[in-house]
């Protein structure tokens, strides 16, 4: 395992496609040292505008009427909330794309408060159309991921965190069986950095667990030929962002759904992401009791 | 280079109207987009998808009226598309959209969106190395009371965006004003300004060329309050 977090892999991988003279980093001062090496390299292609996370969007926008693709980068947070309308108007509304790269995930960093914590990120994301949602599990995830969504010319959102699977599934966009309790099983699909406490808590428990770290669009192909009755998704992001995708993938057939995620309300704690796992019962215990309560109802 | 009378333009705009009230901010972005398009933009209808066209960006979404006339004027639009402007089959909305209509740049109507993506188009273009298209933004005296200009402001000032103009209609419609002028608030941050009589078109045209080619540059152009 490597000890790269998910950040120097997007900033190692991020250098590599500004080898494409159309790729271009936005910057709002967050990174801006790790960027500075292809800064000098690549001097038109980094764009660092200051704290201004209205005119990163703005100036992303601009980018892609011209025909480049930007590659936005900042603490979710202000990426995503801060310059919404941005986000909606300066690149929706406009027709064109871009690929958004945020870190600090639901709460990376617990201790900074409620500022710097974004669980309703993807949930705001969802409420546009076209979307592609990557929520890597895994900082050998983001490589191709990145190089991906890069090509394309449509809008993306990578989410990248410091909570980390021991594992990779670099390909898993389509949900993935880490573990098969055959069928009729309860089918539990993780997104994301909450693998491992998936796989904890259902250890001793006959559940299907699925990976996937692309949650929009969602695989519901694969959720309909993995679901038998009893459905369990568990997001590190607001609880129940992806129950609509789910019950709509679903609305055919008689079944149950539990989605497990973060809490709407603020808990005013600092302390570090395990603490905030643990009270918003992401932490393999908490899983295993919303599970039990859910099966044995 | 051909020119629009007003007169062409006034009926254009009657069009448009089909008998409601136009508000002040239409006749007065009225001159300025006459002289852009007649004298200073190099931009025809042929020529709305050259990557090396001058790029012209409606921030003020709403001064669309006299846009639209112009746009009908110099053939970008059909004439026709004026009579149903609103229209559910129109392609002409209250505020002007970019994927509805030829040689429109960016969907505005929200306001303080232009300058941001007129700071991101420049870079882009500079990106490519096409050092000619110039990016005029089109902004009021009241849109900069939108904070998200004042980003874009300081970031072109402070890195000398060159090929970029902004053009302020003053018609004094701010609510609280902009005490020393409006372009204090570029050339404090390194923009080159000149304030002009926004009715008068020889004097437009000089200040709308009178960029220096190393820093950004703004225009006023002051229109009396309910002009």
């Amino acid at each position: 395992m490597t000890a790269m977090t998910m950040r120097d892999a997007f900033v190692t991988s991020a250098e590599e496609v500004l080898a494409d003279p159309r790729s271009m980093i936005v910057l709002a001062d967050i990174s801006a040292a790790a960027f500075e090496p292809a800064a000098a390299r690549y001097p038109e292609q980094v764009v660092n505008v200051g704290i201004r996370e209205q005119l990163m969007i703005g100036v992303a926008g601009g980018l892609a009427l011209t025909g480049q693709r930007p590659i936005v980068h900042s603490y979710a947070p202000f990426l995503i909330e801060r310059a919404y309308e941005q986000i909606k108007l300066d690149l929706d509304h406009q027709g064109i794309g871009a690929v958004l790269v945020g870190i600090g995930g639901s709460y990376d960093r617990a201790a900074a408060g409620r500022t710097h914590l974004a669980p309703a990120d993807v949930a705001l994301i969802d409420t546009l159309d076209g979307w592609t949602v990557h929520v890597p599990g895994h900082p050998d995830e983001v490589r191709p991921l990145l190089r991906d969504v890069v090509c394309g010319r449509d809008s993306a959102y990578l989410r990248l965190s410091t909570q980390v699977n021991a594992v990779a599934y670099p390909e898993a966009g389509d949900l993935r069986v880490v573990r098969d309790a055959g069928p009729g099983a309860p089918l539990l699909v993780a997104v994301g950095p909450v693998l491992d406490a998936a796989l904890h808590a259902v250890a001793d428990r006959p559940v299907t667990v699925a990976f996937t770290h692309r949650p929009r669009p969602f695989d519901t192909a694969g959720l309909r030929a993995l679901a038998g009755t009893e459905v369990i998704l568990v997001e590190p992001y607001l609880a129940g962002t992806s129950t609509r995708v789910a019950a709509e993938a679903l609305a055919d057939r008689p079944h149950r759904l539990l989605a497990l995620g973060v809490g709407r309300a603020e808990l005013r704690r600092y302390g570090g992401p395990e603490d905030h796992d643990r009270w918003h019962g992401l932490d393999a215990a908490g899983l295993r009791r919303s599970v039990d309560a859910f099966l044995d109802a | 280079m051909t020119t629009t009378t007003a007169t062409e333009l006034a009926a254009l705009l009657d069009r448009v109207r089909a008998e409601r009230e136009f508000g002040p901010n239409v006749y007065s972005t009225l001159d300025v987009l006459q002289v852009l398009y007649d004298r200073v933009l190099r931009i025809t209808p042929e020529t709305v998808d050259d990557p090396d066209r001058d790029r012209f960006l409606l921030s003020k979404g709403h001064a669309v009226a006299g846009y639209y006339a112009l746009l009908a004027a110099r053939g970008f639009v059909p004439v026709g598309w004026l009579d149903d402007q609103g229209g559910p089959t129109s392609r002409l909305g209250d505020h002007p959209d970019r994927t509805l209509v030829p040689g429109v740049e960016i969907g505005s109507g929200s306001l303080g969106h232009g300058l941001g993506l007129g700071v991101g188009t420049a870079l882009g273009l500079r990106a490519q190395g096409r050092t000619e298209p110039r990016v005029y933004v089109l902004l009021g005296d009241a849109e900069l009371d939108e904070g998200a200009n004042h980003e874009a402001i300081a970031y072109a000032g402070a890195t000398g965006l060159a090929t970029l103009t902004a053009i302020v209609v003053d018609n004094r419609s701010a609510t609280h004003g902009w005490p020393g002028g409006a372009a204090s608030r570029f050339t404090v941050n390194g923009w080159t300004a000149a304030t002009v009589d926004g009715r008068d078109h020889d004097a437009l045209h000089t200040a709308l060329t009178g960029h220096d080619h190393h820093r950004p540059h703004v225009v006023v152009a002051v229109v009396e309050e309910g002009e």
